[in-house]
C-alpha cells in the first residue's frame, strides 16, 4: 500500500514535470497539490500533470493549466477550483490560462499519480508515444491482484478517460485510465 | 484566406455536432450496456470536438461564442455533410456510419496536425490521439459482425450499401479547396478521400464486406453548400428546444 498522506512527496516524484519549482512559487505548488480531480478524488492536478507553469510575483500568481481529454466535462470545474484554492491561500490576484502550446498525454501522470490511481482501483496507463494499438489495451494489469490474465470489456467506461476490463484470475471487473 | 479557414472549421465542427447528437440518441437504447456507453462516450467526444472548433472560430475569426453558433443558426447555415444528418437507423447502420465517419475524421486530423494554421494544427495533434479509440472500437465491431452470423453479415452489408454514397459526401470539396491546399492549411478533400479508401478497403475486406461499386454521380453532395436532407431541421428543433426557451440564461 502506498502512503498517500504527504502531498509534498509528489514534488520529488515527477519525471515529466516541466515547471521548475523555486522559493517564490513553492507555496502555489503546495496549493495545487490539494486541488483534486473531481472524477478521481485522490489525484491532484499536479499528479495528473495538468499544470505546465506557475509564476508568482508578490501576491499575484499565474498558472498554465492543461486539460486532459478535449471533451472532458470537468475542465471548467477544475479550473474554477484552482482559482478558488489559490485565492483561499491568500493570493490576491490569480490568473489561470489554458495551455495551448502542448498536448496532455497519459505520460504526464507522475509516478506517485500512477500509484494513487492503482490504490484507487484504476489501472494506470502505459506510455504509448502517441501511437496506440490494440495490444496496449487488450490485456492490462489488474489493479487488484496484478494479473495480466485480463480481458478488455469496453474501450469506453464510466468517464471519457476510462476503459472497462475484467480479471480472469481474481474475477473482478475494473476500470483503467486510458493511455493517450 | 480567413473565409477559407472559417469554411473548413464550420464543415468539421458541424459534422461533429450533428453526428454527436445522432450518436447520443443511443444513450439508454444500446443493444448491450457496453455499446450504450460506447456510443454515449463517442457522442461526448464528438460534441467536445465541435466545441473546440467553434472556439477557434470565436477566438480567431470573431464568430459568436460556441453555444450561439451551435444553437442559433438555421438549417441553411449548417455546413455538415448529409451523411451525419441521417437518422440512427438500426444498430448496423449506426455502427457502419461510425466506422466510415471516424476513419475519415482520424485521417483528417492526422493531416491537419501539419496545417499551416497553427491553432488548428495544435488542436489536431490532441484530437487525433483520442480518435484512435473510436476507430479501434469501430474496427472491432465491423469485423465481429461482418464475420458473425449470416444475418449479422447481411445487415452490415446492407448498412454499407446504404451509407457509402452518403459517406462520399464527407469529401465534397468547397469553393475554397485550391486555396486551402495552396496555403497548406489542409491536404484537400480529394486527397483525403483517396487516403480514406486506402484505409477502409482492407478493413472491410477483412470483415468479409464488399465496398459497393458506385457510379460517381450517385455520391451525395450538397451538405457543404447548405443543402440538407429532410432530417436536419427536426434534429435542430429538438437540439435547440431548451436553448430557445431563454437564449440568455446562464447554466
Amino acid at each position: 500500500m502506498v502512503n498517500l498522506s504527504t502531498p509534498s512527496a509528489a514534488s520529488n516524484d515527477r519525471a515529466v514535470f516541466d515547471a521548475p519549482r523555486n522559493d517564490s512559487n513553492h507555496k502555489a505548488f503546495s496549493v495545487l497539490e490539494t486541488v483534486m480531480d473531481p472524477e478521481i478524488p485522490t489525484l491532484s492536478v499536479m499528479d495528473l500533470g495538468m499544470i505546465t507553469n506557475v509564476a508568482v510575483s508578490d501576491n499575484t500568481v499565474s498558472v498554465r493549466f492543461l486539460p486532459t481529454f478535449v471533451a472532458c466535462p470537468a475542465t471548467s470545474y477544475i479550473r474554477n477550483n484552482i482559482e478558488e484554492a489559490l485565492h483561499h491561500a491568500g493570493f490576491k490576484s490569480v490568473q489561470v490560462d489554458l495551455e495551448t502550446e502542448m498536448n496532455w498525454t497519459s505520460a504526464r501522470i507522475s509516478e506517485l499519480g500512477r500509484k494513487k490511481l492503482e490504490a484507487f482501483g484504476l489501472g494506470a496507463p502505459v506510455a504509448i508515444d502517441g501511437v496506440l494499438d490494440f495490444a496496449q489495451i487488450e490485456h492490462v494489469a489488474c489493479p487488484h491482484c496484478g494479473s495480466t490474465n485480463t480481458e478488455l470489456r469496453s474501450m469506453f467506461g464510466s468517464t471519457l478517460c476510462r476503459s472497462i476490463h475484467y480479471c480472469n484470475d481474481c474475477k473482478q471487473g475494473f476500470e483503467r485510465f486510458k493511455p493517450l | 484566406m480567413n473565409e477559407a479557414i472559417k469554411d473548413l472549421l464550420y464543415r468539421m465542427a458541424d459534422d461533429e455536432l450533428i453526428i454527436g447528437h445522432r450518436n447520443s440518441e443511443w444513450t439508454g437504447l444500446g443493444p448491450i450496456l457496453e455499446e450504450d456507453i460506447a456510443f454515449s462516450s463517442i457522442a461526448q467526444d464528438q460534441i467536445g470536438h465541435a466545441v473546440a472548433n467553434y472556439t477557434l472560430l470565436n477566438e480567431h475569426f470573431g464568430e459568436p461564442v460556441p453555444d450561439v453558433i451551435a444553437f442559433s443558426r438555421n438549417e441553411k447555415e449548417f455546413r455538415c455533410s448529409q451523411f451525419v444528418e441521417l437518422p440512427i437507423g438500426d444498430y448496423a447502420f449506426s455502427l457502419m456510419r461510425h466506422f466510415l465517419f471516424d476513419h475519415a475524421e482520424s485521417l483528417r486530423y492526422a493531416r491537419l496536425s501539419d496545417s499551416s494554421f497553427a491553432p488548428l494544427a495544435a488542436l489536431a495533434k490532441k484530437i487525433k490521439g483520442e480518435l484512435k479509440y473510436h476507430t479501434l472500437h469501430a474496427d472491432l465491431w465491423v469485423k465481429k459482425l461482418g464475420m458473425g452470423t449470416e444475418e449479422s453479415h447481411a445487415r452490415m452489408q446492407t448498412a454499407l450499401n446504404e451509407a457509402f454514397p452518403y459517406a462520399l459526401g464527407i469529401f465534397e470539396p468547397s469553393k475554397y479547396e485550391e486555396e486551402l491546399v495552396a496555403e497548406k492549411i489542409a491536404i484537400g478533400e480529394t486527397a483525403l478521400q483517396t487516403e480514406w479508401l486506402d484505409v477502409i478497403s482492407p478493413l472491410l475486406q477483412r470483415a468479409n464486406l464488399t465496398l459497393p461499386k458506385l457510379p460517381i454521380k450517385e455520391r451525395v453532395y450538397g451538405g457543404r453548400q447548405g443543402y440538407h436532407t429532410e432530417y436536419l431541421q427536426p434534429l435542430l428543433d429538438e437540439m435547440t428546444e431548451v436553448y430557445r426557451l431563454d437564449p440568455a440564461a446562464t447554466w
